[in-house]
């Protein structure tokens, strides 16, 4: 009895995934057929010109995700280390309870604060400075208005982070006391000890949490959208405007009266939906790799 | 010899000793008041029942307590008559001094390579020459080079259990150590690999000061040169290993050895 029903549980599962594709799909391809592979690599996205490209709305999303990334892998995975190795044991748990908290905040009042806290911080002040000392580089040249990938990409991070650090946490504390307890007999330090034998140990469970993070952020829409300023443009600068696939179907689908721009909308969610899997697949098989090669 | 007896740490040439060592666990004593001399180039074997501290001893000769929040060490220790928990004694250099293998064989999963490099690289060095010949020296003196020195770069764990406890004895003589810990390093092991262990064991005490914790009396019997019989905390007594068990002078050495107890 448990058996059958778990086992539908499972396929109603399956049977979802499968329905969500092929109607994404279905409905997507009236614009597929009508603009083919331009689409993919156009960035004019005209609805009233009927002209549909999606390729600014790849770029934002990709970017800012990867941006978000970069700036959470260090925070989350210190913040880990720091619950698990260096932290006193009676503030580890109010710590992480707080960590944990920061995934609880609905998305939408992440947006708020970053409207109006983190976007004007953005523009009177990260904005000139990074313009000031690393305006020769063409990706940080103003000028600013708050929104922007940058402020987006800030805002992902910080909704991020505690994926990152409660798997890496969990991660963490299954490495065996008696290996650390080895490298601090032979002389190491605790800063070696975590570099040399923690991290390595524990590298594949943190790459899985930093892949769950990546996939949240692919899909964040609502702090998305109000902070990454919705101009559907590809800007190498991060201070300037963006726009991200979950932004644009969330601003747009209650224009789109005309078939062909609702249908571009469907497939701006299914392009989003396989960047989503193409990115968890890819990861899993870099984990998979990294598990499976022989160690020196 | 009894704690209250002094002289036997000036009669030897005492690579290790303590002095009035108290460990404490939180507020529960563990060790108390232990004077031990541990001869240059020579076994000493640490003998008694379960929780009768002889593991905290030795851990103490290393400083490894310390990763212990609770424990609290009182008296002193001397390596070659300085103190190892002066101030002016680094941790980190007491460490590579003093060796340490462990009860559980405790490889790190790396190459079997890696594992005996580990302590040459932590401790600076960076020549592949150096390092390649230093982990064949210390492979070739835990007599364990002949069996691998085919797959040096294959996983550690795949080793047997008694290969994995040769590789972390490897592992820490490769940083040349003085004194070598061992706690109970064949208790997790088959009779031939135990073997091979102590004949080990028994090379290895030319070049090194080996203090070994053992609850197998056979054991003691077989390896060490001295033996210290530990009860509830406290010496009771020390003495060459021959004379320890065939003549014990005191009463709860006797009755331990004869098996009545413990």
């Amino acid at each position: 009895m448990t058996h059958a029903a778990t086992l539908a549980a499972g396929m109603l599962i399956l049977l979802f995934l499968v329905l969500i594709a092929s109607q994404l799909l279905r409905l997507s391809l009236p614009a597929l057929r009508t603009f083919g592979g331009r689409f993919f690599v156009s960035s004019v996205w005209d609805p009233v010109g009927e002209q549909y490209g999606i390729l600014p709305f790849l770029y934002g999303t990709i970017v800012s995700s990867v941006i978000a990334l970069l700036i959470a892998i260090p925070f989350g995975v210190g913040t880990a280390i720091f619950l698990t190795e260096v932290a006193p044991r009676r503030i580890r748990g109010p710590i992480a309870f707080m960590v944990d908290m920061l995934a609880a905040i609905p998305s939408v009042v992440y947006g708020l604060w970053g409207i109006f806290v983190l976007a004007p911080l953005v523009s009177q002040h990260a904005a000139p400075w990074l313009e000031k000392y690393l305006g020769f580089l063409p990706l940080f040249r103003g000028p600013s208005y708050g929104v922007s990938m940058l402020t987006a990409s800030l805002i992902l991070s910080v909704m991020i982070v505690p994926y990152i650090t409660a798997i890496s946490r969990e991660i963490l504390l299954t490495v065996p006391d008696d290996i650390k307890a080895a490298s601090f007999a032979l002389g190491a330090t605790h800063w070696e000890t975590i570099w040399k034998i923690v991290l390595p140990y524990t590298r594949a469970g943190i790459g899985a949490g930093i892949v769950l993070a990546l996939g949240r952020a692919l899909g964040e829409t609502m702090a998305v959208t109000m902070l990454i300023g919705n101009q559907p443009q590809i800007n190498v600068s991060v201070l300037q405007p963006g726009y991200s696939m979950a932004a644009v179907i969330a601003n747009e689908f209650t224009e789109a009266t005309t078939p062909v721009y609702l249908s571009a909308i469907v497939a701006v969610g299914l392009a989003l939906f396989a960047v989503t899997l193409l990115v968890n697949l890819a990861a899993r098989l870099l984990l998979w790799r990294m598990r499976v090669r022989p160690i020196r | 010899m009894v704690s209250g007896e002094p002289a036997q740490a000036e009669m030897l040439d005492s690579k290790m000793s303590t002095r009035d060592l108290n460990i404490y666990y939180g507020p529960r004593r563990a060790i108390n008041a232990i004077s031990l001399s541990m001869r240059r180039n020579h076994v000493t074997a640490l003998i008694g029942p379960s929780g009768c501290g002889k593991s905290t001893f030795l851990r103490a000769l290393n400083r490894m307590n310390e990763l212990i929040p609770s424990v609290r060490t009182e008296g002193d220790v001397l390596l070659d008559g300085n103190s190892i928990y002066d101030r002016s004694m680094d941790v980190i250099d007491v460490r590579r001094r003093v060796g340490m293998v462990f009860q559980k064989s405790n490889p790190f999963p790396k190459s079997i390579f890696e594992n005996v490099a580990y302590g040459l690289r932590i401790n600076g060095l960076s020549d592949k020459r150096v390092i390649a010949e230093q982990v064949e020296k210390s492979l070739r003196n835990a007599a364990l080079w002949d069996e691998i020195k085919d797959r040096l770069y294959t996983p550690a764990l795949d080793l047997s259990g008694g290969q994995q406890q040769r590789l972390c004895i490897a592992r820490a003589l490769a940083v040349e150590p003085e004194v070598l810990l061992m706690d109970e390093p064949a208790s997790a092991l088959d009779p031939i690999a135990t073997q091979k262990i102590e004949e080990l064991i028994h090379d290895l005490k030319k070049q090194y000061t080996i203090v070994i914790v053992t609850h197998n009396m056979q054991q003691a019997a077989r390896v060490s040169d001295y033996t210290a019989f530990f009860y509830m905390g406290d010496l009771i007594e020390v003495d060459e290993t021959e004379r320890l068990f065939t003549k014990p002078s005191r009463k709860q050495t006797e009755d331990y050895i004869t098996g009545r107890f413990g």
